[in-house]
């Protein structure tokens, strides 16, 4: 494959993005909505001093959720049901080319999403911690799973379906992934479930790195689960035709 | 034309392919010389997609052999690519894209491409070049589809229907689009359900049935192909079969009554059965719109042939 390829589809990649103006609404406007809200509107008692100590990490950890894999997931599901995926099939592009020109376009998006909220954060108050190292890290390893998740649903549902599970589980994991309250809301069996999910595992460690406190192993431990096995379930049933 | 001395640009020995208990391609053998424009002739079910697909390198063959360019598609499928174009039945078109976008990233899959501007001109889409795929008709799309199928100058064009769906005009340019490219050497492998479209285009052609081979040959060996000389006549008002049968002297059953009052009888045109017809035509007093006396269609030979296996 040709490096110029490569260029080229993540050009295309970018562009197809900017273009899907809903795309917008789950990325940006939604993740901002629920960091400006629950940060003027005192709705929950988040056991923190700051509530946007707590909110800042949960919406950087629903912002990389919305970006892999809702919006990755429903955008090829989409390609894959208008033929184009099985159409690159026969092009010189490889899988693993499409695969990084996807990547790296849903990584930009993340970076747009990080400053925007980390902006916002700053100005509402956050005072940006040394974890933020560590924190990318996580970002980075949360996008793999969700992108896991995201492409296995894109790749095994009918396009309406994808788009219909894709915005379900979203909601899902925003109701249980501690990203706008915390866990301890939910009751306690609900808790159990909720702790093995990518989402919560992806926001109880990120708050814990940007609040420098003690880390959950047993959520990395998981976040890490899912980082592996989505991807790999992703790769075994993902089919290019619908 | 094929030629004795190159290696076929397509080979195709004993293929078989079957879904569950449906054999979609049964024992299926052809191959296509370099340069040459190829036709897969069938109904609708008949193998041709699977056939083609699997000659694109996205199926794997049960049985049998194939070879596009020396290559075999499922193993060499990397080292294929670069050198054939494809335009699928349907879809492989992002939505979101305006035809010279999807040209130029297409473009920049391969080495040595066309020029994307002067692509979209050549198939007449410069019209359209505002617009996203989303939002252009049926046979613009099919002329992008051709665009990208061509865009990296390949010497092998797989074409599954080219022409469904275009307008006239449209497709009297893909047409001489696909003689400019067979001009520059380029082998061309198209399925089509037009059999105008196969006598144009086409220096060979197969017909396929059930997934079998029904028949092979060029458009004029086809139409050759066994068949009895036939007359046919268009006439201003109906004509009583049977007493154009006793006219000719031939057997009633070998007289069709066709759609659009044309007659067609199973006989030589003879002076003598002609100078019959003539006197039949007067003593009833019917006008003679059309006579033909010959062979018949490539099309009439398909429905015999595709017929005959299904019943």
């Amino acid at each position: 494959m040709r490096r110029e390829a490569l260029v080229a589809q993540i050009r295309a990649e970018t562009v197809l993005q900017l273009r899907r103006g809903e795309n917008m609404l789950v990325t940006l406007a939604i993740p901002l909505g629920i960091l400006f809200f629950f940060t003027n509107v005192d709705a929950i008692n988040t056991g923190y001093t700051h509530p946007v100590d707590f909110l800042v990490p949960g919406v950087l950890a629903l912002s990389v959720m919305a970006s892999a894999m809702v919006s990755l997931g429903i955008a090829t599901g989409f390609e894959r049901r208008y033929g184009v995926l099985k159409r690159l099939g026969s092009t010189p592009l490889s899988r693993s080319g499409l695969l990084i020109a996807k990547m790296a376009t849903v990584i930009a998006l993340e970076i747009v999403q990080v400053v925007l909220v980390v902006l916002v954060g700053v100005m509402i108050g956050w005072h940006v911690p040394t974890g933020m190292i560590a924190a990318v890290g996580l970002l980075l390893l949360g996008s793999i799973a969700f992108a896991g998740i995201g492409l296995l649903m894109a790749g095994t549902l009918r396009a309406e379906a994808n788009l219909a599970a894709a915005n379900a589980l979203f909601l899902v994991l925003l109701f249980l992934g501690g990203m706008a309250y915390p866990l301890s809301k939910l009751p306690n069996a609900i808790q159990d479930v909720a702790r093995l999910l990518p989402a919560a595992a992806l926001s109880e460690t990120l708050r814990a790195v940007l609040a420098a406190k003690s880390f959950p192993v047993g959520e990395l431990l998981v976040l890490l689960a899912w980082a592996v096995l989505a991807p790999l379930a992703a790769a075994r049933w993902f089919r290019w035709e619908e | 034309m094929p030629s004795a001395a190159s290696e076929p640009a397509i080979l195709v020995t004993g293929l078989k392919k079957h879904y569950g208990s449906t054999h979609a391609v049964n024992g299926l053998t052809f191959d296509v010389a370099p340069g040459e424009v190829f036709g897969l002739l069938g109904p609708n079910g008949a193998g041709k997609t699977t056939t083609v697909e699997i000659l694109e390198g996205y199926r794997q063959a049960d049985a049998g052999t194939v070879r596009v360019l020396g290559l075999d598609p499922w193993r060499d499928g990397a080292r294929l690519r670069p050198r054939i174009g494809v335009m699928l039945q349907e879809g492989g078109l992002y939505p979101g894209l305006q035809p010279l976008e999807l040209l130029r990233l297409f473009a920049a899959y391969y080495d040595g491409p066309e020029d994307p501007a002067k692509l979209l001109d050549t198939v007449g889409l410069r019209d359209a070049i505002h617009n996203t795929v989303r939002r252009l008709s049926g046979g613009q799309r099919q002329r992008l589809s051709l665009a990208c199928a061509l865009i990296g100058n390949p010497s092998v064009v797989f074409l599954d229907e080219p022409t469904a769906g275009m307008d006239p005009r449209a497709r009297a340019t893909t047409w001489q689009l696909v003689r400019d490219l067979a001009q520059r050497g380029a082998t061309v492998l198209l399925t089509t359900h037009a059999m105008d479209e196969a006598e144009q285009l086409c220096d060979r052609a197969a017909i396929v049935n059930s997934g079998r081979l029904a028949a092979l040959g060029s458009p004029a060996e086809l139409t050759r192909r066994g068949t009895a000389e036939e007359i046919r006549i268009t006439t201003s008002s109906r004509v009583d079969v049977p007493a154009l049968a006793s006219a000719l002297c031939v057997n009633e059953s070998d007289v069709l009554k066709q759609r659009s009052g044309e007659y067609i009888a199973r006989a030589a045109g003879t002076p003598a059965r002609i100078a019959d017809l003539a006197s039949f035509l007067r003593d009833h007093n019917v006008t003679l719109i059309s006579l033909q006396v010959g062979h018949s269609s490539l099309e009439e030979v398909f429905l015999r042939l595709t017929a005959e296996d299904t019943t």
